[in-house]
């Protein structure tokens, strides 16, 4: 007699639908994070600048922490941390607490190399044709000193893009824990794993060479 | 609100063991350093002077290993192989993944640092009478060691960082180490802030030796 139920199936075409909508969740805490994590990791980079040793005394070593400790602990940690505050936090929110905090220590960085990219008699001029110090900032080291970093932006937001994989530790599904689930039940792990590495290359490669190709026309 | 008991003790008395996986993750990070840095060469050698099908092989694993995440990359090596019936232990997946993923990176470092020696030194040194190799050993490879040291450094500091991912693939270096005794004891905050420390630790100690090391071969 046939047996009637199976272990496992083949990969079948809703389950690209499964993987898509992985793919669209990593694409969504990926650019969250990022959007915040930069904003953030620039309001540190110009205290970095600025508050030169009260932030070189607090924030510098607290930021360390955030470049020194993998990816994982940070996020096992957090996700453990939460509910000891009080705090009911779900896998996504926990994620993007800590990848937006993660973008923010390696952008300020970032941020402080594209402020002092931007020459002091520069910004001299710039003040003393009546420019105010926020005028300065925003029209003058912003579009000077962020074409200098930009690439290293680039790379950190892609750097962040595929870290996101690592969410999938707290049970977020996202694509990397998508293709892991399917490879478990389809027992195709290489179809699967190409996919899923195909799409992560898909969005990483034109994006690392266009910030490449821009790198080179503003060297001009 | 914090009605949570922290209990140290547990993790106290297997700090031993704790120790004793952190020096398999500095191990097997090390090791894939010294692997990533000698196929790094000769990737970055081939994408400099080669034609064909070795300079698309080596654009290949660079563009691959840094476009895609490296959990992916160690998913790679521990689930895709297995459908060509190639089963890796745990710690050779971890081995091979960080070899993969340093080599592509250090491979782009190694290719920088060469573009930035002028060609004319070595036209320079072949007519002082200098054979290749010694124009290459005595010449180039002095210079480009000095502009690939931090990005050495730094790509180290990663693979030992990234190591951590082996808690993925059931390899028990630190954090697989980690999880074991966190989810046998359910102390899992304090376990991993244990280990939090410990990789601040190894890091700080890393880039301390490098700085300590700088400071003694370039003296001149």
């Amino acid at each position: 007699m046939e047996p009637t139920l199976k272990f496992f199936s083949g990969f079948a075409p809703n389950d690209l639908w499964f993987m898509g909508e992985a793919a669209l969740r990593t694409l969504w805490i990926s650019v969250l994070s990022i959007s915040l994590g930069t904003v953030l990791g620039t309001l540190f980079g110009w205290m970095l600048y600025e508050g030169r040793r009260a932030a070189t005394l607090t924030l510098a070593p607290v930021l360390d922490v955030f470049r020194s400790v993998p990816l994982i602990i940070q996020l096992v940690l957090f996700y453990n941390f939460a509910p000891i505050v009080g705090l009911n936090l779900d896998p996504f929110a926990s994620g993007t607490v800590i990848l937006t905090v993660y973008t923010a220590a390696l952008v300020a960085n970032v941020a402080r190399g594209g402020i002092e990219a931007v020459g002091a008699p520069m910004r001299r001029a710039a003040r003393s044709l009546g420019l105010s110090y926020w005028q300065d900032l925003r029209h003058v080291v912003l579009p000077i000193g962020g074409r200098a970093v930009f690439p290293s932006w680039v790379g950190v937001a892609l750097g962040v893009m595929k870290d996101s994989a690592l969410v999938s530790v707290l049970g977020y599904v996202e694509l990397l824990k998508a293709s892991q689930i399917l490879i478990t039940r389809t027992q195709e792990p290489f179809l699967i794993l190409a996919l899923a590495g195909a799409f992560y290359f898909a969005l990483s490669y034109p994006v690392s060479r266009y910030a490449t190709h821009l790198e080179n026309r503003w060297a001009q | 609100m914090f009605d949570y008991n922290f209990h140290w003790r547990p993790v106290m008395k297997s700090l031993p063991d704790l120790l004793e996986a952190a020096s398999l993750t500095l191990q097997v990070a090390v090791l894939a350093m010294v692997l990533g840095i000698v196929i790094g060469l000769c990737l970055a050698l081939a994408r400099l002077h080669l034609r064909g099908p070795v300079y698309w092989f080596a654009t290949a694993w660079v563009e691959l290993a840094r476009n895609t995440p490296a959990l992916f990359q160690l998913f790679f090596f521990g689930f895709g192989l297995g459908a060509f019936g190639l089963h890796l232990s745990p710690y050779l997946i971890v081995l091979a993944g960080l070899t993969f993923n340093c080599a592509g990176y250090l491979a782009e470092n190694f290719r920088g640092g060469f573009k930035a020696v002028p060609e004319t030194q070595i036209r320079a040194s072949r007519s002082l009478g200098m054979t290749p190799w010694q124009a290459y050993s005595r010449v180039v490879i002095p210079q480009v060691f000095r502009i690939v040291y931090h990005p050495i450094t730094n790509q180290m500091v990663w693979a030992v960082l990234m190591s951590s991912l082996g808690m993925l693939v059931g390899f028990r270096e630190l954090s697989g180490e980690t999880q074991f005794f966190a989810s046998r004891t359910f102390r899992i905050f304090e376990y991993f802030a244990v280990t939090a420390v410990i990789y601040y630790a190894i890091v700080k100690v890393i880039l301390l030796s490098s700085r300590l090391m700088a400071a003694r071969l370039f003296r001149y």
